[in-house]
């Protein structure tokens, strides 16, 4: 089974977001980028289903500028087996990333395509289920658990309120949940055989693709600062206050 | 211009998310329609007609909208669309697995996590963490968007409008459901409750989280919630989580508990009316949103909390 696993470049997790003072988007200059935490959690799994022997080939694919070669070296060192990076310096919409996706979907004929339920830039949570909808696939989203058997996958899901189990035909989309798995650390001897990995790099351009965005970003400001408050000194304290001051009690 | 609001339910009652989203959807349009899918639709589509303000609700039944597939969804609102320009549903789980599918079959974009409806075609919404706030003008012609109930008041009752059922659409082939594990709870629901208790790593284990939390939760009637920390580490199930990335609440009064205050965690109640903050480290980042912090340690702090709060009779 071929395992397509897509990646994005996003600002790293540790680091809080700064909105321009031109309010024309977040500030990225000089930011520590890494992977998206949830796709991490994707290629793990993609690599422990190899390791299980239910996969037998790891893709990583990314879509967006140069640097996110180094997001896919990350992939490669962590076990997947090649990459593809479709190149843009374009801030695509998770539609026409989905676009894009499926492009690359119908010359590599994935089985299965694993990947996070969510960026932590855009939080849009809609790529995965763009893509399946595009192909008319079924879809896992929201991860916590996945077994492959007999072409189906059996994917356990986090829901409001608990947890749902699905049977979906394959091939199908899965996305990635914050239980899933715990993704390892690449090893140093890892991330130098991943530098002999196959990186093949694709133009935007020549998949034919539409990817003209359909929304206008107006601004981007930042969200309003709670007041000031105070430190109390016991709880007797906290429950007067709770009581006669913020009246919530 | 007519507007859908998918409504939010467990199959036995019609949630609060939906009244909240009716709102957002009032603010678009005067013409709003509630869809109601479900296993059996008769009670939940009564409920629906009572929300002031909807004009029609459609019914549509089947075992696979009852368990919430997200293509039985994306076929039914797509096959409805003909009639709407927009459709809003709560940006819940369920919401989130088939909305964007509903937006690609239509081809346009998605909105997610509406927190403000600016005018027809415009939109806020939390990005990074809820860091910044992104205004978007969308060019579609069709608007598909999920809003997140706690930035809307949730619309009174008092409306009578008619209910009409719709074919629900064939079963999906490709996907079937196999069963679901719903935690049973006295204590409200995290999403709509009006004070939530929270419990971080610091518990150290379920138990203690067990001990420390939950009666202090049952003692305000709160619902009780849980970093991600907490969740990771096995002390309260996964459903507890509140974040960017789990459940966002923005209750009266928000209990922090051995909660440092992660950025991703802050995401998730910054919104609170009222945010306490009980931790010993006094320089927690938790403190920098919190209206009252008290710096100590839990183990003490919360038992003298309780008898404070039985001293004013709750």
């Amino acid at each position: 089974m071929k395992v397509l696993v897509p990646v994005k470049r996003v600002i790293d997790y540790n680091v809080k977001a700064r909105v321009k003072a031109d309010q024309t988007g977040v500030d990225l200059a000089n930011v520590k980028m890494s992977m998206n935490p949830f796709c991490e959690i994707a290629v793990e799994e993609a690599v422990r289903l190899k390791e299980k022997g239910a996969a037998t080939e790891i893709v990583a694919v990314s879509v967006g500028p140069q640097q996110a070669q180094e997001t896919l070296r990350t992939a490669l060192a962590m076990g997947a087996d090649r990459a593809i990076l479709v190149l843009t310096d374009q801030d695509l919409e998770p539609l026409a990333v989905a676009k894009v996706l499926k492009a690359i979907i119908a010359e590599e004929s994935p089985e299965l395509v694993l990947m996070g339920k969510q960026a932590i830039d855009g939080d849009n949570n809609a790529t995965g289920q763009m893509l399946a909808a595009l192909l008319d696939w079924p879809q896992a989203a929201f991860a916590s658990e996945v077994v492959i058997e007999g072409g189906k996958a059996k994917v356990t899901r986090e829901v409001d309120g608990g947890l749902q189990t699905l049977d979906v035909n394959l091939p199908a989309v899965v996305t990635a949940d914050l239980r899933l798995n715990e993704p390892r650390y690449a090893s140093l001897p890892n991330i130098m055989k991943a530098k002999k990995k196959p990186l093949d790099v694709k133009e935007l351009g020549s998949l034919g693709v539409d990817t003209t965005a359909k929304l206008k970003v107006v601004k981007v400001t930042e969200p309003p600062k709670r007041g000031g408050g105070i430190k109390v000194e016991t709880a007797a304290d906290l429950v007067m206050k709770l009581k006669n001051e913020a009246g919530v009690l | 211009m007519a507007v859908l609001v998918v409504a939010d339910h467990d199959n036995q009652t019609l949630k609060d998310n939906t009244h909240k989203v009716v709102t957002a959807a009032l603010a678009i349009s005067g013409d709003v329609d509630v869809l109601v899918a479900a296993t059996n639709t008769a009670a939940l589509a009564a409920e629906a007609a009572k929300i002031a303000g909807v004009r029609k609700v459609l019914t549509a039944e089947s075992a696979e909208l009852g368990q919430g597939l997200a293509e039985a969804f994306q076929d039914l609102i797509v096959g409805l669309m003909g009639n709407y320009d927009a459709v809003l549903t709560p940006a819940t789980t369920q919401g989130k697995n088939f909305s964007p599918r509903v937006a690609a079959k239509l081809d346009v974009s998605q909105i997610s996590d509406v927190v403000e409806v600016v005018d027809a075609n415009t939109f806020v919404r939390p990005i990074y963490a809820g860091n910044a706030l992104e205004t978007v003008q969308s060019s579609d012609a069709k608007k598909v968007l999920t809003v997140r109930p706690t930035a809307f008041k949730a619309t009174a009752e008092g409306g009578s409008a008619a209910v009409e059922s719709v074919s629900a659409p064939a079963a999906p082939a490709k996907s079937r459901f196999v069963d679901q594990k719903i935690v049973k709870s006295a204590r409200p629901d995290l999403g709509a409750a009006k004070i939530v208790v929270s419990g971080g790593r610091a518990m150290g284990s379920a138990e203690e989280f067990q001990k420390i939390i939950e009666p202090l939760a049952d003692k305000l009637g709160a619902a009780v919630g849980a970093s991600r920390a907490a969740v990771d580490a096995g002390y309260a199930p996964n459903d507890y989580q509140v974040g960017q990335t789990g459940k966002v609440v923005a209750p009266e009064l928000y209990i922090a508990i051995g909660i440092s205050g992660a950025i991703q965690h802050l995401a998730g109640m910054k919104d609170s009316k009222v945010i306490v903050a009980i931790n010993k480290d006094g320089d927690a980042p938790i403190f920098q949103v919190a209206d009252y912090g008290l710096v100590a340690d839990y183990k003490a702090a919360v038992p003298e909390l309780m008898s404070e709060l039985a001293k004013v009779g709750r």
